[in-house]
């Protein structure tokens, strides 16, 4: 098995409030694999870990079999990340946002033009790059974060919840693409609380209150057992 | 090398934000402007200025403030950059630099120093509108400025990152208008030289005399005269470094003050 990204026994807590308590998670290269769990169960708080906005001492991520407290750089050059929050400069053109995002990732010159125009052409959006980003509508601007997430051609890719505030044809668009990447041999760590996005064929986490509750291939899982009934069954949420 | 190629692209980055945003520019310029032309006017009859270094003759106030606005423009811009994380308008693309491969206190540091380049702009474009009103300075001045004028920016900046990592919530701008920005401006040498406010108050004096903020103008305003200032220019580094290390402490990872933040 190729290393993608690898969780073990990572807890977490603010002050009192445990918010991860030994989470173990291991998804190989070539693997969706959805983070399901409802609102509060811990995902952001994952993805504050694995992107090292802070840092945990106990129990170890690797990224591409980088460790990330050990040599965070080696692990963060490997990982693309498409964050909740939009992140894009709506004043900027959409050209020159990759172009930012390429040299922050030590890209410059030629070969970030390369790169850029390669994005924007596997979008179908190259004739809207000189345009600012504030005209593209909400489905556009996700793919374009996405794009950018694989401009320095990482083999993890984490995704925060990224279909939130889309219209339902633009969110499965960008559900089956992300499949698509995976099936090309990216290691996909996909955060929803939305169980239609969730394949069979996908490996799955559950994640409630800190605690991952099931964990393996989706339809092994489930059984005969409606996706969404087991998610509401486990968690005890209702929809 | 890729560190220098991140450090110019989040320079150009803050420099094509500033310039294709219009009203950011005005708005900067005319605070100061106000200050400059309305309020210093009413002001001079009132006080009566003698002849203290750097300058060789009696002057208009006029002359006096405008050092002390170019550092409320780097005070204004530091504060409005640390305001701007704290409001997440600009918390996800904080997020996206820091998972740059490069070490935090490098794009910390490309981040303060775009802030710092916008102030220096900022000032020149001021400078230039007051020498068209006729408040000069000696030419080799402006370039003795730059140096000066960019320090200034540099730790103004820090303190902003620094109270952007510390304070959970800043309620508003009437918040730090209050509390960080005004006590700074006031308590300096921005508007009145020290000997005035000894003669009101020793101790005021001795807060502005510590305040951080009186150097960075002294620094501009001794610049502006080509005349070197150490105690001013170590006051600011000294200054510098302590909000500088702060801030990194803050925005380090182990530390977790964005997990606090963010709970």
């Amino acid at each position: 098995m190729t290393p993608g990204l690898g969780i073990h026994a990572v807890s977490y807590s603010y002050g009192a409030k445990v918010a991860l308590s030994e989470v173990t998670l291991e998804v190989p290269k070539g693997r969706f694999c959805a983070l399901l769990g409802p609102n509060g169960a811990g995902k952001s708080t994952l993805f504050s870990l694995l992107t090292r906005l802070f840092t945990t001492r106990t129990g170890r991520i690797a990224v591409a079999g980088q460790d990330l407290a050990r040599a965070p750089r080696a692990a963060l050059a490997r990982m693309g990340v498409v964050f909740q929050q939009p992140t894009l400069d709506l004043d900027l053109t959409v050209r020159r946002n990759l172009l930012y995002f390429a040299a922050l990732h030590g890209i410059g010159g030629r070969e970030a033009e390369v790169r850029t125009a390669e994005a924007l052409e596997r979008l179908g959006m190259a004739e809207r790059a000189a345009e600012p980003v504030h005209a593209l509508n909400g489905g556009h601007r996700r793919r374009m974060e996405l794009a950018r997430a694989l401009i320095h051609r990482p083999e993890v890719l984490l995704l925060d919840e990224p279909t939130v505030g889309l219209d339902a044809a633009a969110r499965a668009a960008i559900t089956a693409h992300v499949h698509d990447l995976a099936d090309q041999g990216l290691a996909v760590l996909w955060a929803t609380h939305l169980t239609d996005e969730v394949r069979d064929s996908d490996q799955l986490a559950i994640l409630h209150r800190g605690r991952l509750l099931a964990s393996g291939t989706t339809g092994d899982l489930r059984g005969d057992e409606p996706l969404r009934e087991m998610f509401l069954r486990l968690t005890g949420v209702e929809a | 090398m890729i560190w220098w190629l991140a450090f110019r692209a989040i320079l150009h980055r803050e420099a094509l934000r500033f310039l294709g945003q219009r009203g950011r520019l005005v708005a900067a310029l005319v605070r100061p402007l106000v200050w400059l032309l309305v309020f210093a006017a009413g002001f001079r009859a009132a006080l009566g200025l003698s002849i203290i270094p750097p300058y060789q003759t009696y002057i208009t106030y006029e002359i006096y403030i405008t050092p002390g606005l170019c550092g409320m423009i780097c005070l204004f811009n530091g504060m409005q950059s640390s305001l701007s994380l704290v409001y997440d308008r600009e918390m996800g693309s904080m997020r996206l630099l820091l998972t740059a491969p490069l070490p935090r206190w490098w794009l910390l540091l490309a981040k303060v120093t775009a802030g710092a380049m916008i102030s220096l702009l900022q000032c020149a474009a001021f400078l230039a509108i007051a020498a068209a009103f006729g408040i000069r300075m000696p030419w080799p001045g402006y370039i003795a400025a730059i140096p000066a004028i960019l320090l200034a920016g540099l730790m103004l900046g820090a303190l902003g990152l620094m109270l952007s990592s510390f304070i959970r919530q800043l309620e508003n701008f009437a918040g730090v208008m209050n509390f960080v920005i005004f006590p700074m401006f006031f308590l300096s040498s921005a508007l009145y030289p020290l000997w005035k406010m000894k003669e009101a108050s020793p101790l005021l004096a001795r807060l502005c005399a510590v305040n951080p903020f009186t150097h960075a103008v002294e620094l501009i305003r001794f610049a502006l005269y080509l005349q070197p200032n150490a105690a001013a220019a170590g006051w600011v580094l000294l200054a510098l470094i302590v909000f500088g290390t702060a801030a990194l402490w803050g925005y380090d990872p182990a530390r977790g003050m964005q997990a606090r933040k963010g709970s």
